[in-house]
């Protein structure tokens, strides 16, 4: 689904990452541990070119997102990702920003459905008015809202939540887009310990339910018990990849060995 | 004082009898008119100019641009309002061979102006906004723009209010030198009145007065607007 060929990141003379291969399967929990600085985050930031690599591929479902001639934001629509700082619309209330992007993108496609449709009079597709967009969006926002507890927030602003509560309203956000993969940039790491339990269960739930998920995390436990493959990233590069099992009672690399004896 | 009640008396009889308010009323629509419509002209430009100038600059199209746009900056703030009217009316008008009304030739110069500076206080707006805000919004396939138009800017123009309500009020104070080209504001009103008075110190006190009260109005307004729009802040 996603396939990472020799991907460099420099940020001027600072090369953070040196040279990634790797292939995430469809439905696979892949998790990114490291210690700081080790470029986990950048790699992560890559995969949806929030940051531009500097050199190689990245293909999603056969399209190399690092090509400057793809239409990046569209290729952002299926690829979901939750930040470390949240980063809700602060000038929109909860259900409003749940529903901006969908209203937004679709209206897109149903202009170009129209215009391909005024060419081609016999396309039979759905064109839906703006109206129809909005209430799809509006249901669907308050759908995803239930689902986390907090349909009763969903006149609320950003700085009215609690941390635990913006991450979780930051995910459904992105679930909004109906995405094919979620990339996680340290989730818990902002928040306060008590708070880490409700977003990691929505996490979890979302894990259940089969959707692709990259998570860049130091919660040592969650990894384990949610991922399919764990990675160790050190000084831009895989440096060990594996099972839980494997990672965790069993390192072979002596930097892996040495940055576990420190967090466990 | 019996004085000075005389004077009150010419003034009066001036302003009413004379035409005097119509004059007044002229120059208080023209001096509105130009600061109302200077600034609704220069938050567009200025917005657009702030938008240019924060864009990553890896390719040459937003260099060039933004070249041109410090350019447009440094020419408009280096050069006195009063010379850039004189230059358009005297200067450009007559060599593009175009005629348009010394109020209008105002419009588009204080609205020129206003750009230039509005422009560098929307740039500070813009960078004080979070980034995450930027990455959160392209994060879920939205465009720079869309997101920079519905996310961004109207929290920079939250942030720069107060700022923004100090470009209208210099706005409104600097009309008084669009006599210069010919129109008519609030100074020519009661440069009027007191030449055909031959009393000059009530109109200049009433003129003061009218100048105060429009910029409190302003004020009160901006306040106004800062509270409302504070209302996604913490604690309303």
């Amino acid at each position: 689904m996603i396939e990472v060929v020799n991907l460099t990141k420099s940020f001027g003379d600072l090369q953070v990452l040196k040279g990634i291969d790797l292939t995430i399967e469809q439905g696979e929990k892949v998790v990114v541990i490291g210690p700081s600085g080790s470029g986990k985050s950048t790699m992560l930031r890559c995969l949806n070119c929030m940051e531009d690599p500097t050199s190689g591929q990245i293909l999603y479902h056969g399209v190399n997102l690092a090509d400057m001639h793809v239409d990046i934001n569209e290729q952002r629509e299926k690829i979901g990702m939750v930040f470390q700082h949240f980063n809700l619309f602060n000038n929109k209330t909860v259900l409003e920003n749940i529903m901006l992007a969908p209203v937004v993108t679709q209206k897109k496609h149903m202009k170009k459905l129209r215009r391909q449709q005024k060419q081609n009079k016999s396309a039979d597709v759905e064109i839906l008015t703006n109206a129809q967009i909005k209430a799809r969006a509006k249901e669907n926002a308050l759908s995803l809202l239930e689902r986390i507890g907090l349909a009763d927030k969903a006149d609320a602003y950003p700085s009215q939540l609690s941390g635990g509560q913006k991450q979780r309203v930051a995910i459904v956000r992105s679930l909004a887009m109906h995405p094919d993969v979620m990339l996680f940039d340290e989730p818990t790491s902002a928040l306060d310990p008590e708070m880490v339990g409700e977003v990691l269960e929505v996490i979890r739930d979302l894990a259940k339910s089969g959707m692709t998920m990259v998570i860049v995390t130091h919660e040592m436990g969650f990894a384990r018990e949610v991922a399919d493959r764990v990675l160790f990233m050190d000084e831009g590069i895989i440096l060990e990849q594996g099972t839980p099992q494997e990672i965790f009672e069993n390192p072979q690399h002596p930097r892996l060995q040495e940055f576990l004896s420190k967090v466990l | 004082m019996g004085n000075f009640s005389r004077k009150v008396e010419r003034f009066l009889e001036v302003f009413i009898n004379a035409g005097g308010y119509v004059r007044v009323l002229e120059g208080l629509k023209n001096t509105l008119l130009i600061a109302v419509l200077g600034l609704v002209i220069g938050l567009a430009i200025g917005t657009l100019i702030a938008t240019v100038r924060v864009l990553p600059k890896y390719k040459r199209l937003p260099r060039v641009l933004n070249g041109f746009c410090s350019f447009y900056v440094e020419l408009f703030r280096g050069t006195p309002m009063v010379v850039q009217l004189l230059v358009f009316y005297y200067v450009l008008l007559p060599l593009i061979g175009v005629k348009m009304t010394s109020v209008a030739v105002s419009v588009v110069v204080f609205g020129l102006n206003s750009a230039a500076y509005i422009s560098e206080i929307m740039r500070s707006g813009i960078q004080s906004v979070d980034p995450g805000q930027m990455e959160g919004g392209r994060s879920v396939g939205l465009s720079y723009a869309n997101t920079m138009l519905r996310i961004v800017i109207p929290q920079a123009i939250k942030n720069i209010l107060p700022t923004l309500g100090n470009e209208f009020i210099a706005l409104i104070k600097e009309t008084s030198v669009v006599s210069f080209v010919g129109a008519t504001d609030l100074y020519v009103a009661f440069n009027y009145i007191g030449s055909n008075s031959y009393e000059f110190m009530v109109p200049y006190l009433v003129m003061a007065i009218l100048y105060i009260l429009m910029v409190l109005i302003i004020s009160l307004l901006v306040k106004w607007m800062e509270r409302s729009l504070r209302k996604s802040d913490r604690g309303r």
